[in-house]
């Protein structure tokens, strides 16, 4: 097994390490595969995505695609940032092992999570307006 | 940037003293020593010597050496030539938990056959209890394997006594000493085993070539078959310059091993103390005292083994990990879940196994660079803010 020089430099150095501070969306999960953890945080302005960050607790791959996500979804419509497919986050870091593309959904799944939660929190904002 | 070799548990570089007593084996020396001209007869001459070097090394007698291609063959061959060969004894097998996987597979390839198998819990800190072995010896029981030593944590189990009960019994013992042979003492009248397996590169020989020490007496069926090498219980050409080297290598390891014991034990310590004084929350898995002089395995919570295992890596440090996410079955070690460390702290677990290269100074470098690298990966982990913010 070896990961590309994409996945090392993401490793190496990881983009957008840390929290949000009251975040517009947040994404927590974990995988059931190996027991890897990931947080993703959002701030979104006018439906677009203006920042993201992340924690994760995992290996090299875990850390990596992380860190790639963030940098995919940042000043993307939440619209085209839900089109991201953990597929798409691996093939931005030059591929990952077989065994590690469980790692990818991890990402896929918190950032869906983080939309989800945006998406929550949005309308439940419309509706105390409204009402 | 420095280079560190941390991974000696894994695999040791071959001596250059064996490499260089190896080499006329290759173009000068190089018959079949089952061929009945000189040539021949000069290969099977060094191929006797080196037998003669091992057997005496252990306490055996030269005919009870079986040469094989490593650890993993010699488990094999230990394991089912063992149960084949006393099939209408009885089909029960004892080993325990914590055995390597060419043991444990071994025995469950047996079970579909029809074996029945006991694997033995262990406690906290990886030993087999002896009373534990004898109260699961059946009148069906053909065969026990315990370790000798145990390659993640390094817990060193309690062989003669097990090896009493088991003589007592009328049980065959088989103990795996691929982590001890060369680095602790190993005499199978004093470890009181009928039985052992051993492979010539963790001791600094060369990779490709073990041994399997089968007592007199003891019936075993081969598995390896078509020529009547190794006396009809494993047949193959002999590989005469991998068995010169495990020769050589068992030689220096005789006259080195006192002083090495007592040299890597302290150099052991002084790590383990290190990091658990530097990294908080981090912990010792293993026995304390009953371990390998050459093997630190400490689980660093909230921070997952790969990614450390990569940074340290990074700063040309190698060593090993019992994390799931580092494991072709993405299953955590089997040895720390046997010793009761959870799936997440055995996600962050991590081992050095120090060697003949290792100095003070590198034990000083891993401590230097160990906890930023723990720092930076817990700044980055959603676990270590929960738990300890």
């Amino acid at each position: 097994m070896e990961y590309s020089e994409k996945v090392k430099e993401h490793f190496r150095n990881p983009r957008n390490v840390g929290e949000i501070k009251n975040p517009d969306g947040v994404g927590k999960v974990g995988n059931p595969v190996c027991g890897d953890i990931m947080e993703l945080y959002i701030r979104v302005q006018e439906g677009v995505i203006t920042d993201a960050k992340f924690k994760t607790f995992g290996c090299g791959a875990a850390i990596a695609t992380s860190s790639m996500v963030t940098e995919m979804i940042k000043n993307k419509t939440i619209e085209d940032a839900l089109k991201i497919s953990n597929r798409a986050v691996a093939e931005a870091l030059g591929g990952l092992p077989p065994i590690k593309m469980h790692c990818s959904v991890l990402a896929e799944e918190a950032l869906k999570n983080a939309i989800d939660d945006y998406l929550t929190r949005y309308s439940k904002a419309i509706s105390s307006k409204a009402a | 940037m420095n280079k560190i070799y941390l991974d000696n548990a894994a695999t040791t570089p071959t001596d250059k003293r064996v490499l260089e007593a190896m080499l006329p084996y290759f173009t000068e020396i190089f018959a079949n020593p089952s061929s009945l001209h000189a040539f021949g007869q000069d290969a099977k001459h060094v191929t006797d010597e080196s037998r003669n070097k091992i057997a005496s090394f252990i306490g055996a007698k030269p005919e009870e050496i079986v040469f094989t291609s490593g650890g993993t063959e010699s488990n094999n061959s230990a394991i089912k030539g063992i149960a084949y060969a006393r099939m209408e004894k009885g089909n029960h097998i004892i080993t325990s938990k914590i055995e390597h996987h060419s043991i444990l597979e071994s025995c469950r390839f047996l079970e579909r056959q029809g074996f029945a198998v006991t694997y033995l819990p262990v406690d906290k800190y990886g030993l087999v209890d002896p009373d534990e072995v004898k109260k699961t010896i059946t009148d069906k029981t053909i065969l026990i394997s315990i370790m000798h030593a145990n390659n993640e944590i390094g817990t060193i189990q309690p062989i003669r006594d097990i090896g009493n009960i088991a003589r007592d019994k009328g049980v065959y013992f088989h103990t795996d000493t691929v982590q001890t042979m060369g680095h602790l003492p190993v005499d199978v009248n004093n470890l009181n085993v009928d039985s052992l397996s051993a492979s010539a590169h963790k001791l600094y020989g060369p990779k490709g070539v073990g041994i399997l020490y089968v007592r007199k007496g003891v019936r075993i069926s081969s598995f390896m078959h078509g020529g009547d090498q190794e006396k009809g219980r494993r047949a193959s050409t002999h590989n005469v310059p991998g068995i010169v080297g495990f020769g050589k290598a068992v030689q220096l390891a005789k006259e080195e091993m006192v002083k090495e014991i007592e040299r890597l034990s302290f150099l052991r310590d002084d790590l383990i103390k290190g990091i658990l004084a530097k990294v908080d929350h981090s912990f010792l898995n293993g026995h304390p005292d009953l371990r390998l002089p050459n093997n630190v395995n400490v689980s660093i919570p909230y921070v997952e083994g790969e990614s450390m295992l990569l940074n340290l890596d990074m700063e040309g440090i190698a060593c090993s990990t019992g994390s799931a996410c580092a494991s072709s079955s993405l299953e955590p070690s089997h040895v720390l879940t046997a010793i009761g460390v959870s799936p997440e702290l055995a996600h962050s677990s991590l081992r050095f196994s120090l060697g003949r290269s290792t100095t003070k100074a590198d034990i000083e470098y891993v401590l230097e660079v160990l906890p930023a690298i723990v720092e930076k990966l817990r700044a980055m982990s959603p676990l270590y803010k929960r738990e300890i913010k």
